[in-house]
């Protein structure tokens, strides 16, 4: 975590304010865009299973801010937060969760399998741990070509328990591949917590005993995050393999929308909301005096209107035909039923 | 050589051929599994090939059916050509996950956007008393699932000319090789023209019944055939070859001739793909049957060790033989 630390950017002070402001503005959409859903959820708008990460946004915005446009994401059913702040269009993402035709997978997939071409965002994974092989299989693809590429995956603390993060993690670190996972530690899986679910409850450590380069981070805070994670890039791209980095976060809200949320203590989560990651950096800009009340004012506007846009639009949009039902279940060609 | 000139091989030195074919032709090929390279393959499919193309092509994988079946889907919708060996289809309900839930679903749930040109080889079926653990015939449950394409070939010039189109699917393809057909040879073509997929073989033309079968099963059945003709019952046989997509058009052309049919299935009879065919078949071509669709299929027990109770299990030629009898009685 100290290494990870003294990583971060040091950029001019100008530009290095620029970026935080930047950081901020993430945070801040990824959290309005949940909110919004929520909302959505609640009046019957969307539906299906919707998992919020209000809480987490630090992690979504450090990590995926570091990587190249040619860099791959795999992410999980908590996916809201990593396809915006990979930049995947928010009028394509909120006409997903109204499942038109103009969503990002076309209202196939929903909030959880939000999938993105064009930002290589491979997916949200609704198989706990089911997208690890998947992202060592692109980051093999890379290695083999010899590309300078690396694939991020997104997994929680849930999914170290399963087989696949240790067949997956063996086989990177065996290949050396150019991979990336980053361990949402949210401090539960659904409604286990983390001394209910794992016999050691460091992760990192279990990560490298792999041969993995592990560490712990501060979840919470999204420079932290982000010196990392660039941290663990550059080393990849300078040919040490896979990196795990154990985000140690916290969930505000329950598991999905249909959880009651009976299995957490209103103190533990009280204490954990006095280091929301966005009022953390907000108090650090502030304590810099480089954030007004007016520049926060003017990000905050701006955002309420792109997502009154994405919703009017995702709304107003068409439906798949139902006759295109069975479209993309294999791949389209001349005549082949 | 063989009688008509043309050298013959095996089924395995087919795949090989295959393989190896495809591996020097397209440079996003390559091979992984478990035991595939210094090993040579655990039914030495793939011997040989290591010292020809190297580890990174011919690509060893710890015991991570999982993780590699994955890592394959991984790099197909890369742009690799991945063609990925599971030892037999009993481990392979250990990547099922991957199977089902990424490789047959990726392009659906992400709109069209994200395929999978994948080819899955593994052995199924029973015969060689390797008992329960080794010897299933799952290839029925994957036939189940819509976004895979299965294939299944039964002879020695279709091992040889079935990766090629498989390869060049861009969807995901589960390849069965038999067990038992690994031994098999016959002849064929110095440079065969590739399988066609879609549809299926009338292996032995024939109009009085109509036996349906693939993969393993094929042999028995036309040794059965052999049997029928000896008794002057001219039987017609039909290899589905892609269990799925099903070629129903071949199926009920033969069916609408010889009006009884005989499915032959090593798999399970409940639930198996020989209901789907039975009941294509009584959905289309009802009005044309003389009796009731016959199955032969194993006994629906977990294989056993023992020879004849595993034989006993099986669908030998002489249980397709009394079932043809039935029908024409
Ligand atoms: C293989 C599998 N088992 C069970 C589930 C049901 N399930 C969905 S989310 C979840 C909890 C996962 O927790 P974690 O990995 O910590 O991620 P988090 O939800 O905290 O982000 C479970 C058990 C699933 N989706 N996949």
């Amino acid at each position: 975590m100290t290494r990870a630390r003294r990583s971060a950017p040091a950029s001019a002070p100008a530009a290095a304010h620029d970026h935080r402001l930047g950081l901020l503005r993430t945070m801040i959409l990824v959290r309005r865009f949940e909110e919004r859903c929520a909302e959505l959820y609640s009046a019957t708008r969307i539906r299906g299973f919707l998992h919020l990460c209000v809480g987490e946004e630090a992690v979504a915005a450090g990590v995926l801010g570091c990587l190249g446009a040619d860099d791959t994401v795999v992410s999980t059913y908590r996916d809201h937060g990593h396809a915006i702040a990979r930049g995947v269009p928010l009028d394509s993402l909120m006409a997903e969760m109204f499942g038109r035709v103009t969503g990002c997978s076309r209202g196939r997939g929903g909030s959880m399998h939000l999938f993105d071409r064009a930002t290589n965002f491979l997916g949200g994974n609704a198989i706990v741990a089911g997208g690890l092989p998947l992202a060592l299989g692109v980051a093999l693809a890379d290695h083999l070509r010899g590309d300078r590429r690396i694939t991020t995956c997104f997994i929680g603390d849930g999914a170290v328990a399963e087989g696949e993060f240790h067949e997956s993690l063996n086989l990177a670190a065996l290949w050396h591949l150019p991979l990336l996972v980053v361990c949402e530690n949210n401090q539960y899986a659904m409604g286990t917590a983390l001394r209910h679910e794992h016999a050691r409850t460091d992760l990192a450590l279990r990560a490298s005993s792999y041969g993995v380069a592990a560490w712990a981070v501060d979840g919470m805070d999204v420079l932290a995050v982000e010196g990392a994670a660039r941290l663990a890039i550059e080393q990849i791209h300078g040919g040490a393999g896979p990196h795990f980095l154990e985000m140690r976060t916290y969930r505000f809200r329950a598991h999905s929308m249909y959880d009651p949320d009976r299995y957490r203590d209103k103190a533990e989560i009280a204490a954990w909301k006095t280091r929301d990651p966005i009022d953390h950096l907000i108090g650090l800009l502030r304590a810099e005096d480089r954030l007004t009340d007016d520049v926060l004012a003017r990000i905050e506007s701006e955002i309420d209107t792109l997502l009154e846009a994405a919703v009017t639009t995702a709304e107003a949009a068409p439906l798949e035909p139902v006759a295109d039902l069975t479209r993309f279940t294999t791949s389209e060609r001349g005549g082949t039923p | 050589m063989s009688s008509a000139g043309r050298p013959t091989m095996t089924y395995r030195e087919a795949l090989r051929a295959a393989l190896r074919e495809a591996l020097r032709e397209d440079e996003r090929v390559f091979l992984m599994g478990e035991d595939v390279g210094a090993y040579g393959g655990c039914f030495a499919v793939s011997l040989g090939l290591l010292e020809e193309f190297g580890p990174e092509r011919i690509r060893d994988t710890p015991l991570s059916e999982s993780a590699f079946v994955g890592a394959g889907i991984g790099a197909a919708v890369a742009g690799l050509r991945p063609i990925v060996e599971i030892m037999t289809v009993n481990f392979s309900l250990l990547a099922l996950d991957q199977i089902l839930n990424n490789a047959a679903s990726l392009l659906h749930m992400s709109g069209g956007q994200f395929n999978v040109p994948l080819v899955i080889r593994m052995t199924t079926g029973a015969g060689r008393q390797l008992a329960a653990q080794h010897s299933h015939s799952l290839e029925g449950w994957y036939a189940h699932i819509p976004g895979l394409r299965v294939v299944a070939p039964a002879t020695v010039a279709d091992a040889r000319g079935m990766l090629r189109p498989a390869l060049d699917d861009p969807d995901p393809v589960l390849f069965f090789e038999h067990g038992s057909l690994y031994n098999t040879s016959g002849p064929l073509e110095e440079d065969p023209a590739p399988v066609d997929l879609d549809h299926a073989a009338v292996r032995r033309p024939g109009g009085d019944v109509t036996l349906v079968t693939y993969g393993g099963s094929l042999p028995p059945t036309l040794e059965a055939a052999d049997h029928l003709a000896a008794g002057g019952v001219d039987a017609e046989v039909i290899d589905l070859r892609t269990l799925r997509p099903l070629d129903d058009a071949t199926i009920m052309d033969s069916v609408r001739r010889t009006h009884r049919v005989v499915v032959v299935d090593e798999g399970w009879r409940s639930g198996s793909l020989s209901a789907e065919v039975s009941a294509r078949i009584t959905e289309q071509a009802m009005y044309d049957l003389d009796g009731p669709v016959e199955r032969v299929c194993s006994a629906e027990v977990p294989l056993p060790y023992a020879q004849h109770l595993e034989e006993a299990a099986l669908p030998r030629p002489d249980r397709i033989v009394a079932a043809a009898r039935r029908l024409l009685e």
